[in-house]
């Protein structure tokens, strides 16, 4: 899932600090689950939040709000008749989040509360890493399921560079594995290598603008003949 | 011939060959490349000349290697593939041709979390496997990636890779440098070596693969300076492994002793590297150590340098070829 970090408070109290009445916006989705936008991150916001303000001789009335889902449309109209009160809106989902609210309330100003940070695995609480880049090409299937996109700190597709540490760390940082070096091991342990011997051709990254996904079986819904 | 380079002719010829390396500065002092390559002259085949090493700002490779061929002295440009797309870098390959570069080493490159722009963003569209196969095929079809029609006029590259025999997964690296072999590589510079014993070892997997005899091994080697480089480097530098035996012998001598005594161990090594079988010449990575190229090289017995027959490229015209 998506994981996320709170921005700094102080980021947050500039974007903000011109309005009386703010609303923060949580959500139940990815934001939630890894405990940077859900119910009660979001109410510690407003409280930190509150307290800025007051450090700073301003006061400003905020409110909570807990959307199911920030990036669906069925969800975010919740907000539709309380938003009208309020001056601007903290939103404490993903990117994708923040920017459907702010698209659907085009008047109002629309901040991000958090730092949209990487599609990621927990591994325990409060603990992610980040595991998907999202490539739209995936790699998993060749590589024993250790992505070379995500892991490997240069991105390489058709083995190890040369600084891998004795140790069998990246050389960017002894604590993270050189994941050229866990690929080799686990296709080996799978009696798999030769999946890496022979060359692999450069990427096609679709890096071409904001992507569109229509699922199979909806194209008829979606493209117009 | 593939690029008529002055490495690839001496190496066709069979003559064990020598590269170095050559750092260009941070800024655009020319005297200070112009200085470095007086030590190098006649001393070397060719000089490798770094892309922003250690991902530190400094003279792009191709600006210095074009002025390096001006001089008269032979280039390696280097190329990483962590600041330049497939746009750039085949963009960049056809200016380094119409500059009269012939020799290339493609690399991934040090990360930039080690240089003075911590905060950029990396680029490794490319790897450095598929660098070698796009400029083996603008050399051999004229033709650029994704595209069928021919460009015009040539590329004529001595293809260069790297190699790291000894770092994980140590297994894996010969059929990592077969790989690499395949994709279009034609002479390989290793990462420094200091463990002869092991070194031999390798090239014994390496030869019994048959890889020696599809491309040219130049064996790594780097002089240690004192007994504090030699600890540095084993701590510090990716991928490099210093035995103990040496740290010690280092260590052992008084300080004013420690450069004599890195370059008899050099020389002692040189002398190793050239009884393996398999091995077509020696990469000599002087860092920040280019005017001691000439004693060093002397005292190692490679000198002299041989002058190719029919070699026009020292004429230093970007044209002739
Ligand atoms: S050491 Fe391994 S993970 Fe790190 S950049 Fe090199 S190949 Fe990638």
């Amino acid at each position: 899932m998506i994981k996320a970090k709170r921005k700094p408070l102080e980021e947050l109290f500039d974007l903000t600090k011109g309005f009386q009445r703010i609303l923060c916006v949580g959500c139940g989705g990815c934001t939630s689950v890894c405990l940077a936008g859900g119910q009660r991150e979001t109410q510690m916001l407003k409280t930190d939040l509150s307290q800025l303000f007051r450090e700073n001789g301003k006061s400003a009335h905020i409110s909570v709000f807990v959307i199911e889902r920030q990036c669906s449309p069925e969800y975010i109209s919740d907000i539709e008749d309380m938003i009208k009160d309020y001056g601007c809106v903290i939103s404490a989902a993903c990117g994708a989040g923040v920017q459907l609210l702010a698209e659907r309330y085009r008047s109002k100003p629309v901040f991000p509360a958090l730092n949209t940070m990487f599609v990621g695995l927990d591994r325990s609480t409060g603990l992610y890493q980040e595991r998907c880049r999202t490539c739209g090409d995936c790699q998993l299937g060749y590589t024993g399921g250790i992505c070379p996109v995500t892991c490997c700190s240069k991105s390489l597709f058709n083995g190890p560079c040369g600084g891998t540490n004795i140790n069998g760390s990246c050389e960017v940082s002894r604590e993270t594995p050189c994941a050229w070096n866990e690929i080799y091991e686990r296709l080996k342990m799978q009696n798999r290598v030769e999946n890496i011997l022979s060359i692999h051709p450069p990427m096609d990254w679709t890096d071409k603008g904001p992507g569109t996904l229509i699922q199979s079986g909806y194209e008829s819904r979606y493209i117009k003949k | 011939m593939k690029s008529g380079s002055n490495l690839e002719r001496v190496l066709k010829a069979g003559h064990f060959a020598v590269t170095t390396e050559f750092g260009p500065p941070k800024g655009t002092d020319l005297s200070i490349v112009k200085n470095k390559a007086e030590f190098i002259r006649g001393n070397v085949d060719a000089v490798n000349v770094t892309d922003c090493q250690t991902a530190v700002v400094r003279l792009s490779s191709i600006a210095t290697s074009a002025i390096l061929v001006q001089m008269g002295i032979e280039p390696v440009m280097q190329m990483t593939c962590r600041d330049r797309n497939r746009i750039a870098i085949q963009s960049d390959i056809f200016g380094a041709s119409a500059l009269g570069i012939k020799n290339m080493l493609a690399i991934s490159g040090d990360h930039h979390s080690f240089g003075n722009q911590k905060n950029a963003r990396k680029v490794y569209d490319i790897d450095s496997m598929q660098m070698i196969s796009l400029v083996k095929r603008m050399r051999d079809e004229q033709k650029m990636l994704s595209e069928d029609k021919p460009f015009q006029g040539e590329v004529p590259m001595f293809i260069g890779a790297a190699a790291n025999p000894f770092a994980p997964p140590v297994e894996f690296r010969a059929m990592h440098l077969r790989k690499k072999i395949e994709a279009g590589a034609d002479f390989i510079q290793t990462q420094s070596i200091y463990d002869v014993d092991k070194f031999r070892q390798w090239m014994k997997i390496v030869c019994d693969m048959g890889l020696d005899r599809q491309c040219a091994i130049l064996a790594g080697l780097t002089p240690l300076k004192s007994a504090g480089m030699a600890r540095y480097m084993a701590d510090n530098v990716p991928g490099m492994q210093i035995p103990e035996s040496l740290l010690t012998r280092m260590a052992g001598v008084p300080k004013e002793r420690a450069a004599e005594e890195g370059i008899r161990i050099f020389c002692e090594q040189v002398e190793q590297i050239r009884e393996i079988p398999g091995i077509a010449g020696l990469h000599i990575m002087a860092i920040e150590w280019e005017h001691r190229i000439p004693e060093i090289t002397e005292r190692a017995g490679l000198l002299p340098r041989p002058v190719m027959q029919g070699n026009d490229f020292f004429s230093g015209d970007p044209q002739c070829r």
